[in-house]
């Protein structure tokens, strides 16, 4: 596996065959995500008429019974209303939650755990340690394969909400988090590519600084310091990925999924909260 | 796209609600990707093609080295001529238009690559060498100009030179003392002690690479070995990885860029923008795109390609008798 890969060359294009697997493979999943049923997917027939009765209002605990006056009585009272627990993690979703488009999601969260799991074991045991054990360099695979993952489910997720323009009626910021998370993601991986330790961190570090130089960014972000790049690598930036990611989550659980472009409600439906 | 804000039991009025168990499928994904990420690291493993080193460098191509170290010690190399962050050069400064944001960064990592790569080197090198003392000397007390043309033949001399025994040997000529200083670096580079001396400060712990690998990268041998791994940035080198694994392809449009007109013409360029401003110009347009990315909800035709190319009709395709069903 470490000899140079085959390349395809079509006109300007060059494309590794591993990039050009995995690039089919994500396209292959995306269409069969749209044209494969959903297996836990009832049919029309088999689902329960619709109930436009309200919840009943959860018990209130005893802490929210008094008046909350204090700074944290209107703290927990401001979150009870806007993220009670029930709307955080609901058991029931619309009728129309029934495609594999809508795993892509949660499997980029998924694959997200592994990386985060399998970078913490490697920052405990030090940058070296990959390279010179067996047991290391597993679990670096496992860091980069689960990354590939994320990167593979996040664009197929960010391709799914696109094409579903689930940034309709008041989700705009939700998409906005969702590609913020995909270009910081973008920054984390680059600096975990240049803390590599070996040639292809070497190189990447050299090539980059050009550009990195060129926007003027390279006076307080330099790629040729590897102290700088791991401490991003390992700290700062896994920790804004994992929080867009929360944040991006929250925006779903509170807002809910958005209806079928073709079963829209009618603006005369809307109502502000 | 609607502004308005749903209440969200209005918002679902009349759309069916079913059970759907969250934290389960949260539970089946990690299972799955767990299963998938560990077959794939026991069968593929991961890259990891090792380090080059100055030593590694010498060893493998000493002409190169030397080459390199002479441009280094004539001030005329890719990092001595570089400007910000490293010196106040400009040989590889850009700007687009009223955009000079090189400059507008400064100097923040000082890089004297003759000093720092060569000089300092032998003086600490020259210890117990009266030889390389006495080139020393002989470099410090001539005139500028006379150095310049010590190393003007001798850089035009190693165009032909050879590796013979450890050593280049060029052509014989008057280089000065330039050979002689130009073989105990190579000699300090293959032991691997200028590994050692270009990331010493005064400090014990060292984490910043910034000197060898401008030394290394102003070489032909470390682009070389990119190059056969297609990794150099006409080769869409940006989504490539080494060995056979799949790399960063979320680079794809980002590296694109590079491969066409006027990102790769060395003149003639278009909009004042060519391959010495590329870096910049790219940068500047994915940060565009980018910004038009995020901002999508915003942006007529942009926001409406997924109501006028129908794939909507794909993903919720089963669900639409379900939504004629009458409510209880």
């Amino acid at each position: 596996m470490d000899q140079p890969a085959p390349y395809v060359h079509w006109g300007f294009i060059l494309i590794s065959v591993p990039n050009l697997v995995l690039i089919g493979v994500m396209l292959l999943i995306f269409v069969l995500a749209l044209v494969l049923p959903f297996p836990w997917h009832r049919s029309a027939e088999a689902l329960p008429p619709v109930d436009d009765t309200p919840a009943p209002a959860a018990a209130e605990p005893l802490a929210a019974a008094a008046p909350a006056r204090s700074w944290t009585g209107r703290l927990r009272g401001s979150v009870n209303r806007r993220l009670p627990l029930t709307e955080l993690l609901p058991d029931r979703q619309p009728y129309y939650v029934g495609s594999w488009v809508y795993v892509f999601g949660v499997v980029s969260i998924a694959a997200l755990v592994w990386v985060v799991v399998s970078g913490v074991i490697l920052a405990f045991f030090g940058p070296q340690w990959w390279h010179v054990s067996r047991e290391g360099r597993f679990m670096n695979s496992i860091h980069f394969w689960s990354v590939q993952m994320f990167f593979i489910f996040m664009v197929l997720h960010m391709w799914g909400q696109y094409w579903g323009a689930g940034w309709r009626h008041g989700r705009a910021t939700t998409w906005m988090v969702g590609v913020v998370i995909f270009i910081t993601g973008i920054v984390t991986a680059f600096t975990g590519y240049i803390a590599q330790q070996n040639f292809d961190a070497q190189w990447i570090a050299a090539n980059a600084k050009d550009a990195i130089n060129g926007t003027g960014i390279g006076a307080f972000f330099n790629p040729l310091n590897f102290g700088q790049m791991y401490g991003l690598h390992i700290v700062l930036l896994p920790l804004g990925v994992t929080l867009l990611v929360v944040l991006h989550v929250v925006q779903v659980r509170m807002r809910g999924v958005v209806r079928p472009i073709a079963d829209e409600p009618a603006p005369d439906e809307a109502t502000r909260p | 796209m609607s502004r308005r804000h749903w209440d969200k039991a209005t918002y679902y009025r009349g759309v069916r609600m079913v059970p759907y168990d969250l934290v389960k499928e949260l539970v089946a994904a990690l299972a799955i990707t767990g299963v998938i990420v560990l077959v794939l690291s026991a069968v593929l493993s991961s890259p990891d093609v090792p380090s080059e080193t100055i030593q590694s460098w010498a060893r493998a191509d000493a002409v190169d080295f030397v080459t390199t170290a002479a441009g280094e010690l004539a001030g005329q190399s890719d990092s001595a001529q570089y400007g910000p962050p490293y010196n106040d050069g400009s040989g590889a400064v850009q700007s687009w238009g009223p955009l000079h944001p090189q400059e507008w960064g400064g100097v923040h990592q000082p890089v004297d690559p003759t000093q720092q790569f060569v000089v300092q080197p032998l003086r600490q090198a020259q210890v117990g060498d009266s030889e390389l003392a006495a080139s020393l000397a002989q470099y410090d007390g001539a005139a500028d100009a006379q150095r310049a043309d010590w190393l003007d033949r001798y850089t035009k001399a190693l165009a032909d030179a050879k590796e013979q025994d450890g050593k280049v040997v060029v052509s014989s000529g008057d280089y000065g003392p330039v050979p002689l200083m130009m073989d105990r670096l190579l000699g300090v580079a293959r032991s691997g002690g200028l590994d050692g001396l270009l990331q010493a400060s005064d400090k014990f712990y060292q984490t910043d690479y910034t000197r060898p690998l401008l030394f290394m990268a102003d070489g032909g041998h470390l682009s070389g070995l990119a190059d056969e791994q297609k990794l150099t940035g006409d080769q869409w080198g940006m989504m490539n990885e080494t060995g056979r694994y799949p790399g960063q392809a979320w680079l794809w449009l980002y590296t694109l860029w590079y491969q066409v007109a006027p990102f790769n013409r060395d003149s003639g360029g278009f909009l004042g923008v060519d391959a010495a401003n590329a870096d910049l110009a790219v940068v500047v347009i994915m940060l565009i795109l980018t910004l038009a990315l995020v901002f999508v909800p915003f942006i007529p035709g942009l926001r409406d390609l997924p109501r006028w190319i129908p794939v909507h009709r794909l993903i919720w395709r089963r669900d639409r008798a379900a939504a004629e069903v009458p409510r209880r």
